[in-house]
């Protein structure tokens, strides 16, 4: 059996940016893109956390980034379903193609 | 020497007033504005009498010679070092006595039109108008700084372009106002190009450095601006004909005269102040105040003013003695005496005995202020009366404007010349002065002063003698004591202001200038004032058909005389003709195609491109987020293999 590397861990979290961002892309409904981000975003934190405890296994400041970058991303998450509430209040569908009609 | 700077208020009370009755006036001093403008008139009327009691007679001499003193001054606008333009009071003779002409003639006019403009719609607005016209005339006497003056300059300009067209809704007063403005406008291009030039080559602004450092003649600046030439000539005769320009635009010399009979569409008591006695002479003041620099250093340039001004004085008596509009023979009066004004500098030199003509014409200015504004004041009362302009409409009327006739008479004979009465004693030392240096003019100065009187008288029996008048039913009556106050006052000035030995007070260095009356060579003008006068009686007293015989006879040149000359018709033709065809249709072409154009193929330019970027902005989020991609992995790339 393997100890996991720093690379397995790469590839994971690369995995996970990818997924994010190919979800995001092609997803119509707002919910999952939000959850597409959510991806993106974790898969970032492990990319802190990894290197933090491979190249630099006595100091903390990945860590410290990884707990910011949580708070910011339930921040972000409560805005962003205030806005799909809203617009599903007017609009009675949480599809992003309904919301073109907002350009301007 | 005491506080001075209370003088300041003369000019800022009309500005007051001017103020408050513009502002306000319309919704709260409807009938009262009048009232209001005048008490504070009178007020600075009061302060300028004052003054130039204190300067002539206490502290404005100093060893016999009277000083020029700067009570106020205030740098407003540094170029550099010592080129500013400074906001000051100078206290001169002449801007002493112009003090009190200007308070004084704009005094009665105040008075005069609190029944003359009764009524008016825009009654507020007028004596608004007068007002701001009365603080800018007198800033303009007494500036200190060249610069002053021309800012000064141009607000006389637009107070009297807006008491021009007082009655907007005729459209013969909007094109006289229109008119008015911009050949004064013109001339006044002239003007501040001739302060740039002078400016630049004494590098100052300031009156009384400017004249110093022109005239002194081992001074560096006289030096370089009489060497520098343009054409011939040297760059500071250059300046001061250019400024001269500017001071002939204003007094209306030929051949810039065109506005002012035009101006005549203002409400008379506006012709007696703006367009007689103050505003027009500003040009003779603006070259008496520069008088050192022109008698001293640029003789030529003053040999212009003279000629200038003989050839206004003897062409506006011709006109004048043919037109039929009263007012319109008053104004041509009034440039032809204007005209004597600057030829009287013309012929003057600096200093001492010489300095003769510079004294005539600065005392020619006051009678004439006291004369013209009579006569102006007189023609209102009489138009007021038989509400019309044309001399054919009236006649006989001595017996219903009984007192209009007698102080109309008084300043015809002043302005004849006749002894002893103000317009006698002026023009007799302007003709003095010119006998003693320039014989042409002389000349040509008798010929207009007998066309003077002739015209004058004319003028006087076409309105009160000549035929029965032809006055039926009721009539309003010569006007109140306000319509025959200022006349009495004026005719006392018109009567007695020769007396006053002016030569003590006004002369070109500051020194006391004997005036010796010579009774002999009084005869001559005098002889010929009367033979004029006796013409004009002979032809006009009784109505007959002689005048209309002699105008046949001489057809050719009355018909001239009667379309003044075809100047107007020859501006006309240059204007409309030359400058419009050839250098204003290119301009517009020009304007049109190549300037719009630019204009135009920016604006279509943009218009294209954002329309085929348009469709980008789709509204579809995850579009965006592609772009946003695209750009962070192109941003990646050039971080990590362009730019390591």
């Amino acid at each position: 059996m393997m100890e996991p590397g720093l690379y397995h861990i790469l590839f994971i979290s690369t995995a996970l940016f990818f997924i994010g961002v190919y979800g995001f892309f092609t997803r119509r409904n707002l919910v999952t893109m939000l959850m597409s981000i959510e991806l993106v975003l974790n898969s970032v934190n492990l990319n802190f956390i990894a290197f933090n405890k491979y190249l630099w296994p006595n100091r903390l400041d990945g860590v410290f980034f990884t707990i910011f970058i949580i708070a910011i991303a339930a921040a972000e998450a409560a805005t962003a379903i205030a806005i799909i509430i809203n617009l599903y209040r007017s609009h009675r569908s949480i599809d992003v193609e309904n919301a073109e009609e907002m350009k301007y | 020497m005491p506080n001075l700077t209370y003088i300041a208020l003369i000019p800022l009370l009309p500005l007051a007033g001017f103020l408050l009755l513009g502002i306000f006036g319309r919704n709260y001093f409807k009938t009262t504005s009048g009232i209001i403008g005048t008490t504070l008139l009178l007020i600075a009327t009061v302060l300028a009498i004052y003054t130039a009691y204190g300067y002539f007679f206490e502290y404005g001499k100093v060893a016999g010679v009277y000083q020029k003193l700067v009570p106020l001054h205030y740098t407003w606008l540094e170029f550099s070092k010592g080129v500013s333009i400074d906001m000051g009071i100078i206290l001169d003779p002449i801007s002493v006595m112009m003090l009190v002409v200007v308070t004084f003639v704009s005094l009665m006019v105040h008075i005069y039109s609190l029944v003359y403009m009764k009524g008016e719609e825009r009654f507020p607005t007028y004596y608004a108008f007068l007002g701001l016209f009365t603080f800018s005339m007198l800033g303009l006497v007494v500036s200190s700084n060249i610069f002053q003056m021309y800012i000064f300059w141009e607000l006389v300009g637009v107070s009297s372009f807006l008491l021009i067209g007082y009655y907007y809704d005729r459209p013969s007063a909007v094109a006289a106002c229109k008119k008015a403005f911009i050949v004064t406008r013109f001339a006044d291009a002239g003007f501040l190009i001739g302060i740039l030039i002078l400016s630049f080559y004494s590098g100052t602004l300031d009156f009384n450095t400017l004249i110093q450092k022109l005239t002194s003649p081992d001074s560096v600046e006289l030096k370089n601006a009489v060497a520098a030439s343009f054409l011939g000539v040297s760059a500071l005769t250059w300046g001061l004909v250019l400024v001269f320009i500017g001071g002939a635009g204003k007094s209306a010399m030929f051949p810039l005269h065109i506005w002012l009979p035009d101006a005549m569409e203002g409400p008379t008591p506006v012709s007696a102040l703006i367009h007689a006695a103050t505003m027009v002479v500003a040009g003779v003041f603006l070259v008496a105040r520069l008088f050192p620099v022109f008698a001293i250093s640029a003789p030529e340039a003053l040999n212009l003013v003279g000629y200038v001004g003989a050839i206004s004085a003897l062409i506006a008596a011709v006109i004048a003695c043919t037109q039929t509009d009263i007012k319109r023979v008053l104004a041509y009066s009034t440039m032809s005496q204007i005209g004597f004004m600057m030829f009287a500098l013309g012929v003057s030199g600096h200093g001492g005995e010489n300095g003769l003509g510079y004294t005539a014409s600065m005392f020619h200015l006051f009678t004439h202020a006291m004369f013209k504004a009579l006569l102006f004041l007189g023609a209102g009362s009489v138009i007021h009366f038989i509400h019309s302009n044309e001399m054919k409409d009236m006649g006989g009327l001595r017996k219903y404007l009984p007192i209009t006739h007698i102080t109309f008479l008084i300043a015809c004979l002043a302005i004849a010349g006749v002894p002893p009465f103000a317009g006698f004693f002026s023009k007799e030392e302007i003709l003095l002065a010119a006998y003693q240096h320039n014989s042409i003019i002389y000349y040509v100065a008798l010929f207009t002063s007998g066309l003077t009187a002739f015209y004058m008288f004319r003028l006087y029996f076409s309105i009160f003698w000549n035929k029965k008048a032809d006055i039926h039913g009721e009539h309003h009556g010569e006007g109140g004591f306000a319509l025959l106050m200022p006349l009495i006052l004026l005719a006392v000035g018109a009567a007695a202001a020769g007396f006053i030995p002016f030569g003590n007070f006004v002369s070109s260095d500051g020194t006391k200038l004997e005036s010796a009356f010579h009774l002999q060579f009084s005869i001559l003008p005098v002889a010929i004032g009367l033979i004029g006068i006796f013409t004009a009686m002979w032809l006009y007293k009784k109505k007959n058909d002689k005048p209309d015989k002699i105008a046949a006879s001489l057809s050719g040149l009355y018909k001239a005389a009667y379309r003044k000359f075809y100047i107007d018709e020859l501006y006309t033709f240059i204007t409309k003709k030359i400058l419009f065809n050839l250098i204003g249709r290119p301009a517009a072409w020009f304007d049109k195609n190549i300037v719009d154009g630019l204009v135009n193929a920016t604006g279509k330019a943009t218009q294209t491109i954002s329309e085929k970027i348009k469709g980008m902005q789709s509204g579809k989020v995850q579009q965006y987020a592609i772009y946003f991609l695209i750009g962070v992995i192109a941003l990646a790339v050039l971080f990590i293999y362009v730019w390591k």
